[in-house]
């Protein structure tokens, strides 16, 4: 029951949440010009203003705004995103189709950043003035300072034109035959450049705060405490002081993880990389209003199971978290 | 017989933005084994300095000994490897430091940071570690330790947190425990509680003890010997009885003087010490050759604002670092 209570607590909020983006969502867009019979004509090079009636008659675009959001919520919490007319595809089959590849890129470049950052934060805060240091105040102002596109097109002429190492776009070559294991390396040799220039962004922001969160730790007195028992370095850094310094890299890291799709949406689109991010680029220009609803309730979904994640994660590294002191 | 720990003409040089300056100077001292000896001086002082560097802990980068001897065992500790030094530390001598809330590491229990010293100096496996905490947080008289084992550190009072400090201290019976002003943050009922348990522990295992404090009625109650510490440099040592009823330097005698009752009340009471008038001199100044304590001082005259006491000894075990000392 203890235990229980703050979770169906916190369960309850998030319903509450997801419900009021749904509503500012749906609101946004209604209140943005043009909707899919614009569209539609477009398309099809021109329509009569009865024929762009029919077609909002025929989608319930005509319906009050109230009548619309509420069959939509209605809709969407039986779990059903709504059809795409642009490609014609119920919207949860697309989301699920795109997010494999989403997922694939933005868990490796976030566990890249993590652990690469976490190290080099460990390792530049035991030698503040070593090569190490000026490395990870190089890699934040960088990471900062370059926007990611720049980095991606960078790396692109870099290693896939000058120095042909790595595939230009895309994910898979379906050219490439043979069984799983080539197809995985097929598939390893494009995420590389895509892997690095989404967690240049991560990286930065992981090696600064480690490094500094663990520069705190060791000048603590607990640290002091586990000098005078002897410990040896290697036991004082990676048993005492590490889980220490890693609450706020964790909870940045969760943060980061609810950004799945904003993060991805550059990455994705500068290397054609078939994912979530490249889907809703494509489904605002089309203005295929469900789709971009429901990459964007995705996403808010995403944010709140993030962040409950990242909740539990923080308990489990201190025991302090979520109990009044 | 030969002083279990023997600090010879110590000199600790803190490097700050000012440049650099001796915050301990010349400071020697012995300790036999079992007893307790004891350090006072106001905050400042280099109380803390002097019982890091002979844990061998001065902060990295800042502090270092510059020169002197610490000999522990016949041992000189400030030429020991500094694997040698993680062997004796938290074994052979340990400490326990002024800040109880802090002192622990949050994010493990208390049963595991105690275990912990066990495994490391004596091999214990860790079941075995685990039962010997459990003995400890009784020794140390906590209630229900059993239970408490598995506690994490926020779920204690910071004179319970003390409490297993001492027990992580004295884990593996060492000769020698360093206790930084061990009540200072705590509550008086507290205070005198632990203070028992350091006299009462340190007998039992035969420990000696280095105790830093500010609280008189506890230098008189616990130690054998003091010594006053004034401007990193030692004012004036002895047995504490003869220091207290005939104090051979000024500044030990305004100390006193602060606590009027102490001898009357000697282990009654627990007053702390409070401030002589004057300003204490900054640590810039430490290494100036004259007597630190002269601008603060009704005797002081032409010489003592121009070179620096010697250490007078007396034939009964008291020294004073005072030009006047004969006549007080
Ligand atoms: N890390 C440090 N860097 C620079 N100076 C320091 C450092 N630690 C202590 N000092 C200085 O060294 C001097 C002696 O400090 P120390 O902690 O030994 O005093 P203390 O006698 O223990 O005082 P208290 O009774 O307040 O604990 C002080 O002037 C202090 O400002
Ligand atoms: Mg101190």
């Amino acid at each position: 029951m203890n235990y229980l209570l703050p979770v169906i607590q916190r369960i309850f909020y998030a319903v509450m949440l997801l419900v009021a983006v749904l509503i500012l969502n749906f609101s946004m867009l209604h209140l943005a010009p043009g909707d899919i019979a614009d569209t539609i004509a477009q398309a099809s090079g021109g329509a009569s203003p009865e024929m762009m009636a029919q077609i909002r008659q025929d989608y319930g675009l005509d319906q009050p705004f109230l009548v619309q959001l509420g069959q939509y919520i209605g809709k969407v919490l039986t779990f059903d995103l709504g059809y795409s007319f642009f490609y014609n595809q119920p919207v949860t089959t697309l989301i699920f189709e795109k997010l494999p590849a989403t997922l694939l890129l933005v868990i490796t470049a976030q566990l890249l950043a993590l652990l690469l950052g976490v190290f080099l934060g460990v390792f530049s805060a035991r030698n503040p003035k070593g090569i190490v240091s000026y490395l990870v105040t190089f890699i934040a102002l960088f990471g900062y300072a370059a926007p990611v596109f720049w980095t991606g097109i960078l790396l692109l002429i870099a290693f896939s034109l000058k120095i042909q190492l790595f595939p230009v776009a895309g994910m898979i070559d379906v050219t490439v035959e043979g069984g799983w294991f080539v197809r995985a390396l097929d598939i390893a040799r494009h995420m590389v450049l895509p892997v690095l220039t989404l967690s240049s962004i991560f990286l930065a922001l992981y090696s600064r705060l480690c490094r500094a969160s663990m520069m705190e730790v060791l000048g603590s007195d607990y640290i002091r405490t586990a000098k005078a028992k002897g410990l040896s370095e290697r036991q004082i850094t990676y048993k005492h002081a590490l889980k220490n310094s890693l609450s706020p890299v964790v909870t940045l890291a969760g943060l980061q993880f609810s950004a799945v799709v904003s993060g991805a949406v550059l990455v994705e689109t500068v290397f054609s990389w078939p994912g979530l991010g490249t889907l809703a680029l494509q489904s605002i220009i089309a203005r295929d209003t469900p789709t971009i609803l429901g990459i964007l309730f995705f996403s808010a979904l995403v944010v709140i199971v993030g962040n409950l994640i990242t909740d539990l994660v923080l308990r489990l590294i201190d025991p302090r978290v979520g109990k009044s002191s | 017989m030969t002083p279990l720990l023997q600090v010879d003409n110590l000199r600790i040089e803190l490097t700050t933005r000012d440049g650099v300056a001796p915050v301990i100077d010349d400071l020697s001292l012995q300790l036999n084994a079992g007893e307790t000896l004891s350090f006072v001086g106001e905050s400042g002082c280099g109380k803390s300095m002097t019982a890091l560097a002979l844990m061998g802990l001065l902060p990295e980068g800042v502090g270092r000994v510059a020169s002197g001897k610490i000999l522990f065992d016949g041992e000189d500790l400030t030429q020991a490897s500094d694997a040698r030094l993680r062997e004796i530390r938290g074994n052979e001598i340990s400490m326990i430091f002024q800040e109880p809330m802090t002192s622990l590491n949050p994010v493990y229990t208390i049963g595991e940071q105690i275990a912990e010293v066990l495994r490391r100096h004596q091999n214990l496996s860790k079941k075995a570690a685990w039962n010997k905490a459990i003995e400890l947080l009784d020794a140390v008289r906590i209630p229900n330790p059993s239970a408490r084992v598995s506690d994490y550190p926020h779920q204690m009072s910071g004179g319970q947190r003390q409490l297993v400090m001492i027990a992580i201290a004295l884990a593996c019976e060492p000769k020698i425990l360093i206790a930084d002003e061990p009540t200072t943050a705590l509550d008086v009922t507290v205070q005198a509680q632990i203070f028992d348990l350091l006299r009462d522990l340190g007998r039992e295992f035969g420990t000696a003890i280095i105790l830093i404090t500010h609280d008189m009625g506890a230098v008189a109650d616990m130690a054998e010997r003091m010594i006053v510490m004034y401007a990193g440099r030692k004012a004036e040592a002895g047995p504490v009885e003869q220091v207290i009823e005939h104090p051979r330097h000024p500044y030990t005698k305004g100390l006193i003087s602060c606590v009027p009752h102490l001898i009357a009340t000697l282990t009654e009471e627990r007053p702390e010490l409070t401030e002589v008038a004057g300003i204490v001199p900054s640590l810039r100044d430490f290494g100036r050759d004259q007597c630190l304590f002269a601008s603060r001082c009704d005797r002081a005259d032409q010489q003592c604002k121009s070179s620096r006491p010697p250490e007078i000894e007396f034939d009964d075990g008291q020294s004073s670092a005072c030009w006047h000392a004969e006549q007080l």
